[in-house]
């Protein structure tokens, strides 16, 4: 099974540490993993801020590393849904998967061998839980299921906070954080102290995007939490403590 | 009177909203309570999806046959004895409105259940022309006395704390001063009201369902102030916007249970009034109204937002909403669905609110009539920013970034190691001052970025 590893821009410059997980992550489960250096941007920023018009080179672009794999993988619901949405290439978008749904759709993975003995908070990142589906979510009157707590509940020794608002945006949502900053931030206030309420040690969830504006508010009001991406994880053998998820 | 009018963009009333850290902790909590209400009300019924699926599709074809469901609509009405006016225009339907009160000598008019009327601006207009309207739901007679727009299409003064409307009780209506219990303050407010209902000779009530097969209509309120009013009046105006047509009257088994559940948590409203013909002496008139609707008709990409049976549920779900309040939409409907409504009114005017969303999909979720609205908010983004209504600091920022990102080498040239993205994520707009960091910090810059780690650790 060849796989395309598809690292988001912002990923590759601020957590290269989730790249590696998701790379050992994939690698650990069976995969050939490549990573096709000349990647740069699936094109999402522009196309959400309205300018879809301008992603003509980063799609081309897309389209040319991504050619001729059996499977696209990474480590984002947001930049998956815009490859699977917004592309325009059906060949390659039906290939694309979002981590979490290649672990438990295609490799059907049972045990992850990982532990991680923490309190471990999850946000549900809305592109992948209401847009790729990789979780039930609270609008609809239709039976549960999570493809991540579905992985989560095969770490050793995690224990899963219950959150008041399971599946309520952060505020993130691309360059509306910075256009309308004083609502994007008191969003992440109130997800931020969803968690602090209810005793979670490490934020998690399947993009970054989502956590590195949750780390803002975090590290700037000082709280005791930790953030890593999902693939850090379930990708974690015994350790001792949580480990922050940029490299200083 | 008139509404002030605002300058502001979404963000910065936003901004102006969430300074009141407390307001915005309530105003978001009263809300998620009628979020909570609705998913339990709409779990309690196990057909709920397919409700929903019904409700749309039925919608869908209504809007695919409008033209001839409204002749129908309009062929049984006038064989129940209503007249029936066809307003193209806001100002259309003021101008009817104003003609059949002169008629008759009337010079006040009791209302009830109407955004359409908010919308046209019927009150400023009849009120310039020496006709007093009193909005008679208790909502929007607070909101009418303190000459402001409602904030909510279900709950006009949502945005009020109970002192603030004590305070204007006080002001306007003599009441002691400090007085702040709801219960209270309701019964207070209940004399005035119920003062209008006897001298006014004329009512003019919304519609929330219009049954083509027979020529009725149907008005769902709670406080029942449409029927008193209606049933005292020897003038009855109904204003409908041309959407709210349902073809058959069993039809109303599906929207009827949809519409309460998601717009309060409640099974039906307490009252659901069928309007059919006048009584003795009554004269009955209904206007539809057109304004903008046949335009967004025939957006492809856009109509189906006419299905809208305006519960509020996408309001109350809505984050964006729930911590930002309606009146900072600067549009009669607010929240989501008037994020993808306004646009088409008056595109230039309104070409923030498609932005003022996070595109979570909460909303689409939780639409009674399945309408995909952060999809349509999503390419109100693209119609707006291909009609010029960017900033040319956000187009010179756009362009740039594509074209940067288009190529590999592009990007190493411009710094992709020199940390390009430092200076340019998040995102290159406005943002002189930096706002991300203003309330939160940078991400720490790594060593190495994720390439240069692969490229070391496994070669060319």
């Amino acid at each position: 099974m060849k796989i395309a590893l598809f690292i988001p821009c912002y990923v590759d410059q601020f957590y290269p540490k989730v790249g590696v997980a998701t790379l050992e992550l994939l690698e650990k489960h069976g995969c050939e993993v490549h990573f096709p250096p000349n990647q740069t941007c699936c094109g999402q920023p522009m196309a959400n801020s309205g300018f879809e018009h301008l992603t003509h080179g980063c799609s081309d672009l897309f389209a040319k590393n991504f050619q001729g794999y059996d499977y696209i993988v990474c480590p984002s619901g947001s930049c998956t849904l815009h490859i699977k949405e917004h592309l325009g290439v059906p060949e390659l978008a039906e290939k694309c998967y979002e981590l979490t749904e290649f672990l438990v759709d295609v490799l059907q993975v049972k045990d992850l061998k990982a532990s991680f003995p923490f309190r471990v908070g999850l946000h549900q990142s809305c592109h992948g839980q209401r847009g790729l589906k990789l979780a039930q979510m609270s609008e609809l009157n239709a039976p549960p299921f999570s493809k991540v707590e579905q992985l989560l509940s095969q770490v050793e020794g995690l224990e899963l906070v219950t959150l008041d608002r399971k599946d309520e945006c952060c505020g993130f949502g691309g360059t509306f954080c910075v256009a309308e900053e004083a609502l994007s931030v008191r969003m992440g206030q109130d997800r931020v102290q969803d968690h602090v309420k209810n005793g979670t040690q490490v934020l998690t969830a399947s993009d970054m995007s989502c956590l590195m504006h949750l780390e803002g508010i975090i590290r700037r009001q000082k709280l005791p939490i930790r953030v890593m991406h999902l693939a850090e994880i379930l990708n974690s053998v015994k350790v001792k403590e949580p480990q922050p998820v940029s490299l200083s | 009177m008139s509404y002030q009018t605002t300058t502001k963009d979404h963000a910065a009333l936003a901004e102006a909203f969430i300074k009141d850290e407390e307001r915005v902790d309530w105003h978001d909590g009263a809300l998620w309570y009628i979020r909570e209400k609705r998913d339990i009300a709409s779990k309690g019924i196990p057909e709920w999806e397919e409700l929903r699926e019904a409700a749309s599709q039925i919608k869908s074809n209504v809007i695919s046959n409008l033209h001839d469901y409204l002749l129908q609509f309009e062929a049984n009405l006038k064989k129940n004895g209503i007249v029936v006016h066809w307003a193209d225009t806001p100002q259309e339907h003021n101008e009817i409105v104003y003609a059949i009160l002169k008629a008759k000598e009337i010079n006040q008019m009791v209302k009830s259940k109407s955004m359409l009327t908010e919308e046209c601006g019927l009150n400023e207009y009849l009120e310039e022309r020496g006709i007093g309207v009193i909005n008679s739901d208790l909502g929007e007679y607070i909101q009418q006395i303190d000459n402001e727009p409602p904030s909510h299409i279900v709950l006009p003064c949502i945005h009020k704390r109970k002192e603030e409307i004590g305070e204007l009780f006080h002001e306007h209506l003599g009441t002691e001063k400090g007085l702040s219990d709801p219960t209270k303050l309701t019964r207070v407010a209940r004399k005035p009201l119920r003062n209008v209902f006897m001298p006014r000779r004329a009512a003019l009530t919304g519609v929330n369902f219009a049954v083509a097969e027979t020529g009725e209509y149907v008005v769902c309120t709670n406080e029942g102030n449409a029927d008193m009013g209606a049933h005292l009046s020897e003038v009855q105006i109904a204003s409908m916007g041309l959407e709210k047509i349902i073809p058959q009257k069993k039809h109303l088994g599906i929207f009827l249970r949809l519409l309460a559940r998601s717009a309060t948590g409640q099974p039906i409203t307490i009252y659901s009034s069928h309007f059919k013909k006048p009584r003795e002496g009554q004269e009955m008139h209904l206007i539809l109204v057109n304004a903008g609707r046949t335009r967004q008709l025939g957006r492809p990409d856009f109509q189906n937002s006419l299905k809208c049976i305006k519960c509020g549920a996408c309001m109350n779900t809505c984050p964006v909403y729930r911590k930002s309040g309606g009146l900072s939409y600067h549009n009669t409907i607010s929240g989501p669905i008037g994020a993808i409504l306004a646009p088409n009114l008056d595109m230039k005017r309104h070409a923030d609110l498609p932005f003022a969303s996070t595109l979570c999909g909460s909303c689409s979720n939780v639409c009674p009539v399945k309408i995909n609205i952060h999809d349509q908010l999503y390419k109100w983004r693209q119609e707006i920013v291909k009609e010029g209504h960017a900033s040319s600091t956000k187009v010179f920022g756009m362009k740039a970034m594509a074209w940067t990102l288009s190529s590999s080498d592009k990007l190493d040239k411009a710094g992709r190691a020199g940390r390009w993205f430092m200076q340019n994520v998040p995102f290159v707009v406005n943002n002189k001052l930096n706002p991300w960091y203003k309330q939160r910090d940078m991400p720490e810059g790594p060593k190495e970025t994720f390439t240069e780690w692969y490229l070391r650790t496994n070669g060319d």
